[in-house]
């Protein structure tokens, strides 16, 4: 799982109000270069959760990504060289996707998460919405 | 023709490691999906301007469905519940991100920020109760509501179903106009029991669904009506505006797929242990027009 993905998904425990983001425990990470497409990377930048984005990177072992971004940055190579490699070309391997609100972990293995819910935590989530 | 697969068990059970296996080595499997994941990408109608989207794959299972979507350059996350699908799907090495996951669950994802959705022979399976605890309805509203947050505004959900019968078909639609999508039916090749195929177009938000709803095609592969058929069943089944998914598909004749796609195929195609011709200077050249 690539952190484009991380980035999107939250906790779908539907009791949980602040499901965003999944904390990363990160046991293996793989790297897979791929092709940079700018365009794309300026599209995304817009719907990134910045902080939410260093924090996962950081607990990826990446640690290039400025605390704060803007905009402007995406006229600079170096960033948008870093951007791309962060959101495209580190995978999460094995580890757990943590839920910021309840603590459950949902475990990743070879780069898929388990997101599946017991029934007890679905029927809750029913009894509420 | 077999009994659906619907009946005989829960997804989770009837895609197992082996039937995981047989339904990717299919090659007629693996022709159909693909023909129905390219209509349902031009259905999707994304704008046509070169850049790559962030896309979902609904019960994506082995990735035949998403290998469209890597094809035409997109990005996408790809939702299953049977962990076997997803297993295939890491062996052919798909593009696209996995999760496993029950969409009757409804979708974790943040709100806003997909461009749009894709689910090929999948949706069908929510309309039954596998479980005491299961109930069709707040499965189907709990999968099309959470669907409808985490689209961004304007974009489309495609999904192509077999509903067993005009009950099904209603309970689904029912359910995504609840969770506020627009949209309708689409129906390919109607008069063929073979070939007729049923693609639910839907859309988030503010897009008019005049401009939404997009002709189902006929034996000639030219567009058509149906809507006899379809008024008497379900009102909110409008089809209108016959030219414009033509358009698109001219397009991509036209351009090809160019060098780099061809590239990229070959050599996937070469990972997977197939005899390829090797790449040359020739390789996905212009050619000249004709017939
Ligand atoms: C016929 S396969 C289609 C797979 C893929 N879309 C394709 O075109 O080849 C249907 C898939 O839907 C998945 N599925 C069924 N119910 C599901 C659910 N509740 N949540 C997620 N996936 C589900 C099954 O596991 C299976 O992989």
């Amino acid at each position: 799982m690539r952190l484009l993905t991380h980035n999107m998904l939250s906790s779908n425990i539907k009791g949980v109000v602040n499901g965003f983001p999944l904390r990363i425990e990160a046991e293996k990470v793989a790297e897979k270069s791929v092709e940079m497409n700018r365009e794309f990377l300026k599209k995304m930048f817009q719907k990134v959760h910045w902080k939410a984005f260093v924090d996962a990177s950081r607990a990826m072992g990446y640690t290039e990504l400025p605390e704060k971004a803007d905009s402007s940055m995406l006229n600079s190579d170096e960033f948008l060289n870093r951007f791309h490699h962060a959101l495209l070309e580190l995978h999460l391997e094995e580890g757990a996707l943590v839920c910021p609100e309840t603590g459950r972990r949902f475990p990743v293995n070879k780069g898929i998460p388990n997101m599946l819910l017991p029934q007890e935590e679905v029927l809750l989530s029913i009894i509420i919405c | 023709m077999a009994s659906r697969p619907e009946v005989v068990a829960p997804p989770e059970i009837f895609y197992d490691d082996s039937e995981a296996r047989k339904y990717t080595s299919s090659s007629r499997i693996v022709q159909i999906q693909a023909t129905l994941s390219e209509r349902a990408l031009e259905l999707l109608a994304l704008p046509d301007d070169g850049i790559p989207k962030l896309l979902l794959d609904i019960g994506c299972g082995s990735g035949l469905s998403g290998e469209t979507l890597t094809e035409d350059g997109h990005h996408w996350i790809g939702l299953d519940i049977s962990a076997s699908m997803l297993n295939v799907a890491l062996e052919r090495e798909v593009e696209g991100d996995l999760v496993l996951g029950d969409m009757g669950q409804g979708l974790g994802v943040r709100p806003g920020v997909i461009d749009g959705a894709i689910s090929i022979s999948a949706v069908q399976w929510l309309c039954n109760a596998d479980k005491s605890s299961h109930n069709p309805r707040l499965r189907l509203k709990a999968f099309f509501t959470s669907l409808y947050k985490c689209l961004s505004n304007g974009a489309r959900a495609v999904f192509q179903v077999y509903p067993e019968n005009i009950d099904q078909r209603e309970l689904i639609l029912n359910a995504a106009m609840h969770a506020g999508f627009a949209g309708g039916i689409v129906v390919d090749f109607p008069h063929s029991s073979k070939r007729r195929k049923e693609f639910l177009v839907l859309t988030c938000g503010q897009r008019s669904v005049n401009s939404s709803v997009s002709k189902g095609k006929n034996e000639d592969g030219e567009s058509c009506s149906d809507e006899d058929s379809e008024d008497e069943e379900n009102q909110t089944v409008c089809i209108s505006d016959r030219h414009r998914p033509r358009k698109k598909q001219k397009r991509n004749n036209k351009n090809g797929k160019g060098k780099e796609w061809i590239l990229r195929k070959k050599e996937q195609m070469r990972r997977r242990g197939n005899a390829v011709p090797s790449d040359s200077k020739y390789t996905g050249r212009k050619r000249k027009d004709r017939f």
